[in-house]
């Protein structure tokens, strides 16, 4: 029944959105208000239809949501086509930075559950808590600072360099996913040199998912430690890190298939963030173009559309931790 | 309410001393070995934030915004040097001043949104969990709504609606703080909501029910001072939140002007390019800051969970600690005598599942 949620949650949603957009005036006004004389700006309102009841705004907003209309941006594009061309990225730098974090996170938090109370527990427990409370930029900024700069060993910013994008543009056909992009292309080479440019905006935005993961994993475990189960094993003579390894860190790995779902809201804003510090040409990338330009409109649009796509990979990643957890059901 | 109306135990039952009653002195004595490491640095580094912030006129050299000094304009981009410790923004700025002064917009921001949230936030929570029917179902809703959107993506839309993106010092600390005030409000209401139901079915609301408390008595007196352990920890890691939030704005060009107040995120935004050619004050001292104060505060917030939740908290002398347990619920002559029973008061209630996580009966 929990799935059911979905329907009223996107709706809320999508109603803050329109309060927050119209409290704030009508996009021309906001766009061109010092631009145009007021006999003019009237028209421009009049002919966009703001200037009808807000409830007939509304009806007709949800009206357009619903069929996938998300508004068009400042220069008339609709929004729609900003997600189709430049949420690939997104979608690739979020998968890097979650590899990232899966990598550092659960090895890491198993080590600080098999130490715990000791001194290599506290040490990780602080670079946990490093790991929240480093802004990605400024973490973005110093790995830009060391391995770019001081080291020149990894690009400044990017997602390929234009020798490769040239090459993949002669592709038949594109995913605007540039690791199968550079893939087809079959030229190792480009492969290298996209993969080269992913590694920094991953570590950066990977770690800070990576903290919540340590911790999310320390916790279990230590939890799963004290079950009857493991006693059982324990007075059967099984090591203790065994224990950790073997035992306990299996149940423990089911809170972090929920909390993957809480994270994608982490990650895109996080997102937004890491893209800008890399001009990384995606989705976050553009709403922060946008914000500069004031397009408030677009900016609008996009939050509306992300807000849905969050809700959506909530509920399936409810789905998914239910199918792997049998106790869990709807 | 009087704790010995009609005290089950016949021994009186000393009353404990102020000092030992402070939320965080008392989590203090009661934590050991490397948990009190953490408290403590924690607790240092919060206080420095803190005093840097309420005394940075006298800490700063110069003016956030001062771009001259007496002998002439600062400069653009100067190195550290004894006149600017950790040398000039690209804008001519002095960096150490702004870091100082930085300190003292973000405390206030902090201030502003969390005093904002709890309040909306708890009202909303005792009201909707005591009353309960339709409209209890539909904040709880929108609540989750709510939380589950990216917090920096709802603060930008909000600061978008407050301030149309330009801000003076006030109007800049505003729209932030109520831009993460709103965002807060979801985890203060789900948290106060709980505790309320909860309550809400204890003996000593029936009776104060029977006896003709009005609604609102029951709610403050009775209700909101037993639902309240949980909030100096949410306090902490809200904070710490804020401050990201606030520098997350910022770096996207939504803080505050430079004239008006000094900014770290912003500071962060204008030092982007600086980077890559190689300029690394610009950036280092005010990532630190961000660093610092984040770190401090969610120090303090951790190690208040740990001992909040025995499970989590030293193993080894978990059985000189249980003594000292947190007064948690005053029900007259039951869990007020922390005894070596004490963890009882504590667990109350709530029981945790075979993941850890905290399941409401």
């Amino acid at each position: 029944m929990r799935a059911l949620l979905i329907i009223p949650t996107v709706f809320i949603l999508v109603t803050v959105v329109f309060i927050v957009m119209r409290a704030t005036g009508d996009p021309i006004t906001a766009k061109l208000g010092d631009k145009l004389p007021p006999a003019q700006l009237a028209e421009a309102i009049h002919n966009a239809g703001y200037d009808r009841p807000w409830i007939v705004q509304y009806v007709e907003y949800l009206g357009q949501i619903f069929t996938g209309n998300f508004g068009t941006t400042g220069d008339n594009r609709p929004v729609v086509e900003i997600l189709v061309t430049y949420g690939t990225a997104t979608l690739e730098l979020a998968f890097y930075a979650l590899l990232v974090a899966f990598i550092v996170g659960i090895p890491l938090g198993m080590v600080a559950a098999y130490v715990r109370d000791r001194w290599g527990d506290a040490v990780l427990r602080v670079f946990a808590i490093l790991c929240y409370a480093t802004p990605v930029f400024f973490a973005g900024m110093l790995l830009k600072l060391v391995f770019s700069v001081w080291l020149g060993v990894l690009p400044v910013a990017g997602r390929a360099s234009t020798g490769s994008e040239l090459e993949m543009q002669f592709l038949p056909f594109t995913t605007g996913i540039y690791t199968i992009d550079a893939i087809l292309t079959g030229d190792p080479a480009v492969l290298g040199d996209v993969l080269r440019h992913a590694v920094l905006p991953a570590i950066a935005l990977g770690l800070l998912t990576a903290g919540v993961f340590l911790r999310l994993v320390r916790t279990n475990v230590i939890g799963t430690l004290s079950t009857d189960y493991v006693d059982a094993a324990r007075s059967r003579g099984v090591a203790e890190r065994r224990l950790v390894t073997k035992h306990a860190y299996r149940p423990a790995l089911i809170p972090i298939v929920t909390v993957i779902g809480l994270q994608i809201a982490l990650l895109l804003g996080g997102a937004v963030l890491t893209e800008t510090t890399f001009e990384w040409k995606g989705l976050g990338f553009m709403l922060a173009e946008f914000l500069k330009a004031r397009d408030f409109a677009a900016v609008q649009g996009i939050v509306a559309m992300l807000a849905v796509i969050v809700a959506l990979t909530n509920f399936v990643v409810d789905i998914i931790a239910a199918l792997i957890d049998p106790r869990v059901r709807y | 309410m009087t704790a010995t109306t009609t005290s089950a135990t016949p021994v009186a039952v000393p009353k404990r001393r102020l000092r030992d009653r402070l939320p965080v002195v008392h989590q203090l004595r009661q934590s050991v070995g490397l948990q009190r490491g953490m408290l403590v640095a924690g607790l240092i580094i919060t206080g420095l934030f803190i005093l840097t912030a309420i005394f940075a006129p006298l800490l700063a050299p110069y003016g956030f915004a001062q771009l001259r000094g007496d002998d002439g304009a600062f400069g653009s981009q100067q190195p550290p040097s004894a006149e600017h410790l950790f040398g000039t923004t690209v804008g001519g700025y002095d960096v150490f001043s702004r870091v100082i002064w930085g300190a003292q917009t973000a405390l206030l921001v902090i201030i502003v949104a969390v005093i904002a949230s709890i309040i909306a936030g708890v009202l909303l929570g005792l009201v909707s969990g005591y009353f309960g029917g339709w409209f209890d179902r539909v904040l709880v809703v929108v609540c989750d709504a709510i939380y589950a959107f990216p917090s920096l993506l709802l603060a930008i839309a909000l600061s978008i609606m407050i301030s149309g993106g330009q801000s003076s010092l006030w109007g800049g600390i505003l729209a932030a703080a109520l831009s993460i005030t709103v965002v807060f409000i979801p985890q203060y209401f789900r948290v106060i909501r709980a505790e309320t139901v909860r309550i809400k079915a204890e003996a000593y609301v029936e009776s104060a029910k029977v006896l003709g408390a009005s609604n609102g008595r029951i709610m403050f007196r009775h209700v909101l001072r037993n639902a309240t352990r949980t909030l100096p920890l949410i306090f902490t890691l809200n904070s710490s939140e804020a401050i990201l939030t606030l520098a997350g704005l910022g770096f996207l060009g939504f803080g505050i002007e430079p004239t008006a107040a000094a900014e770290w995120g912003y500071d962060l935004n204008k030092a982007l390019s600086d980077v890559t050619s190689g300029i690394w004050w610009t950036s280092l001292y005010p990532g630190l800051a961000i660093v610092l104060a984040v770190l401090g505060i969610t120090l303090v917030g951790e190690s208040l969970n740990d001992l909040a939740d025995p499970r989590l908290r030293g193993r080894r002398r978990v059985a000189q600690a249980a003594g000292e347990v947190a007064e948690t619920s005053v029900v007259p002559g039951g869990t007020l005598t922390a005894g070596p029973g004490g963890l009882d008061g504590l667990e109350n209630g709530e029981s945790f599942d075979e993941h850890g996580i905290e399941v409401k009966r």
